[in-house]
């Protein structure tokens, strides 16, 4: 178990001197406590898995330093730097039994016979594998395969930390569940530092306790999943996070208020000295729209359709050329496709190119 | 749906009928007969019955004793050459690069053996192997080693084995490249981090992963060297005496050389028949290698 430090950490897979927009991840620092289950949250080939695979060292990093607990370890191998790590598709041995396959990263390590025996009945009780233990593991479903691969990553207690690579990916929805929770519970029971790679929200949001938000090799964001759900601090992760995501549109923002196609709302901070020639937009969750009957003093919307989620309706609707979701109340049944839009003005941010403004109170 | 019956569908299949008939079923047939009648000659046949499979697997017969003689030096042989070529083999394909141009440049190299005609392999090694004018004859004898393959046993045998695993090692090699090549790198990875040793990654990853291509490739071995002809009849002729006469090289003999056609006929279907056995056995395996056996071990956790 270990605090990990990352220091202007940056990789590129064409070598050091490649220019810096092309870096497979571009220089962050961060601190992720011992004991955390943090998400690396993003989609497809935003770098995400280029950081798992600097920290557990199958890859060497261009730039910066990665410290366990204060000690360099950025040269050092995967071996001594005491990581599991769990793939995204199952890794078995094929010729060894459950048992075994649980049993290989201590074995490896020269721990005791005695003491295997019980990390290994122990992994298998939390994940449900105790019935199989004697089995050939050829021959198990593709998700407990994957349980067989979590478990040994799990094994050892004495890790730095665990980390995960999407390991849910080939596993039914049905399970998904049931395994995220089980991981949950493994992580307040084993009391290890968890390091969850996704491009799944659900999945990062439910198992992290920080979730870290990659967009294009960038680490933009990295907050509670109430923080990143209140106050996105890059449109990318407004837009990414929230389904339906953040409507972000371009306006004109003045003191205490912004306008958008003619219209003003009212902003519930100050927004002065907003960075010149910077692209001014405002960010607005769809739960904070409302729909109402086309009034005067309303934003006017022309409504295109209503998406019902059974326990929600959002609306679809255009505004100039700009598109929105917004939250359509319940018994509320839009006349014509004219409609306003009533926005709650604590939860309109405003964005200087892409970036989120603090306003002032 | 209700079929059309068109008889012109023979036409079509006819022709492989045919083609089969005279390329294999009637010269079988030809030597099911001869393998039955003896002959003085003159295209005069008597009736012999099951006489010279009788003889032919009766070891205290001048034909039976060759004939089991021949076929010891054979299994002899195979059993050599698969200790040697598959771990050879996979030993190669192990160190083979995996990324860039070494890669082709390795693949050709290795299968530049496979691509000569078995009978210049045999004249590339009769000729290498002369003390004389050869230079592995010469280098060997001007070392101290009386190496002389005409005259000594070991030294004929040590040289077909030779020439066997230079040649085919490679097969080997590359059917095994092929299966190292289809492991997914996550893999190893994991591997990595279970923190497993080389020696661990190779006995719980590599070597079965590898393990169907290995199979096919101790059949086509096996098969091979079991009907090994070209090579050991072109460097020694099978002597010297009859060291190393293999069982196809008996049967040309006696075929060819005595015109002992009764007898040569019984004894190429005995021969087919080792083989048709061989290669059921072979095939059972195979297809049951996958499949799911209750095992009796105790896990180890």
């Amino acid at each position: 178990m270990a605090r990990i430090d990352l220091v202007d950490l940056a990789h590129s897979y064409s070598g050091n001197d490649a220019p810096p927009e092309s870096f497979a991840l571009k220089p962050v620092t961060m601190t992720w406590r011992q004991g955390g289950a943090y998400a690396l949250l993003g989609p497809s080939g935003c770098g995400k898995t280029t950081l798992l695979n600097l920290i557990s060292g199958i890859v060497t990093p261009s730039r910066g330093k990665i410290l366990f607990d204060g000690t360099d370890i950025t040269q050092a191998s995967t071996q001594k730097r005491n990581i599991a790590q769990v793939f995204q598709f199952p890794v078995i041995y094929d010729t060894m039994t459950v048992g075994e396959n649980l049993a290989f990263p201590l074995k490896n390590r020269g721990v005791p016979p005695a003491e295997i025996a019980v990390r290994v009945k122990q992994i298998a009780d939390l994940l449900d594998l105790t019935p199989y233990l004697n089995r050939k593991a050829t021959r198990l479903t593709a998700d407990a395969k994957q349980k067989i691969s979590l478990g040994r990553g799990l094994v050892r207690s004495d890790v730095a930390a665990v980390l995960f690579d999407e390991p849910l990916t080939v596993i039914d929805p049905e399970l998904k569940w049931q395994l995220r929770s089980k991981l949950k519970a493994l992580h307040r029971e084993l009391d290890l530092t968890m390091i969850y790679v996704t491009h799944d929200q659900t999945e990062a949001l439910t198992f992290a306790d920080t979730v870290v938000v990659m967009h294009d090799g960038r680490v933009v964001q990295s907050g509670t999943p109430a923080e990143l759900f209140d106050k996105p601090a890059h449109t990318f992760v407004g837009y990414f996070i929230g389904s339906p995501g953040m409507n972000i549109v371009p306006a004109v923002v003045g003191a205490r208020e912004a306008r958008i196609d003619g219209h003003t709302i009212a902003l519930k901070r100050t927004y002065s000295g907003l960075p010149a020639g910077a692209k001014i937009e405002i960010g607005v969750r769809p739960e904070f729209v409302d729909i109402a009957a086309p009034l005067p003093g309303l934003l006017s919307a022309r409504l295109e359709r209503i998406d019902d989620l059974g326990r929600i309706r959002f609306a679809r609707v255009r505004v100039g050329d700009a598109k929105f979701a917004a939250r359509v109340p319940p018994g509320f049944s839009p006349q014509g496709d004219v409609a306003g839009l009533v926005f709650d003005p604590a939860h309109v941010h405003v964005y200087a190119d892409s970036l989120l403004v603090e306003g002032a109170a | 749906m209700e079929k059309t019956v068109n008889q012109k569908a023979w036409f079509l299949v006819l022709p492989v009928f045919l083609i089969v008939a005279f390329s294999a079923v009637l010269p079988l047939m030809t030597v099911v007969n001869y393998s039955v009648q003896d002959t003085f000659g003159n295209n005069q046949f008597f009736w012999n019955g099951v006489g010279w499979f009788k003889e032919l697997l009766d070891p205290h017969t001048d034909l039976g004793e060759r004939f089991l003689a021949s076929i010891g030096r054979n299994l002899l042989f195979s059993a050599i050459i698969l200790a040697i070529e598959v771990p050879l083999g996979i030993v190669v394909a192990l160190s083979m690069p995996r990324h860039g141009w070494q890669v082709a440049a390795c693949l050709v190299i290795l299968a530049l053996p496979l691509l000569i005609p078995f009978n210049v392999v045999g004249t590339i090694w009769q000729i290498f192997g002369r003390p004389d004018i050869g230079l592995l004859g010469y280098v060997l004898n001007r070392i101290g080693f009386n190496y002389n393959y005409v005259s000594n046993d070991l030294d004929a045998w040590f040289t077909v084995i030779v020439m066997d695993v230079w040649h085919w090692t490679s097969l080997v090699a590359l059917l095994c490249y092929a299966g190292l090549k289809s492991i997914p790198d996550a893999y190893y990875q994991a591997a990595q981090i279970d923190g497993a040793s080389r020696w661990a990654v190779f006995k719980a990853i590599q070597l079965p992963k590898m393990n169907r291509v290995l199979l096919i490739a101790v059949l086509l071995r096996f098969m091979d060297s079991f009907m090994i002809y070209t090579e050991p009849f072109v460097v020694t002729g099978g002597g010297p005496g009859n060291s190393t006469t293999f069982v196809s090289i008996e049967l040309v003999k006696i075929a060819l050389g005595q015109f002992d056609l009764g007898k040569a006929a019984a004894l190429s279907l005995v021969y087919n028949i080792i083989i048709l056995i061989v290669c059921w056995v072979f095939y059972t395996v195979m297809t049951n290698a996958g499949a799911e056996r209750p095992t009796q071990k105790e896990g180890v956790a």
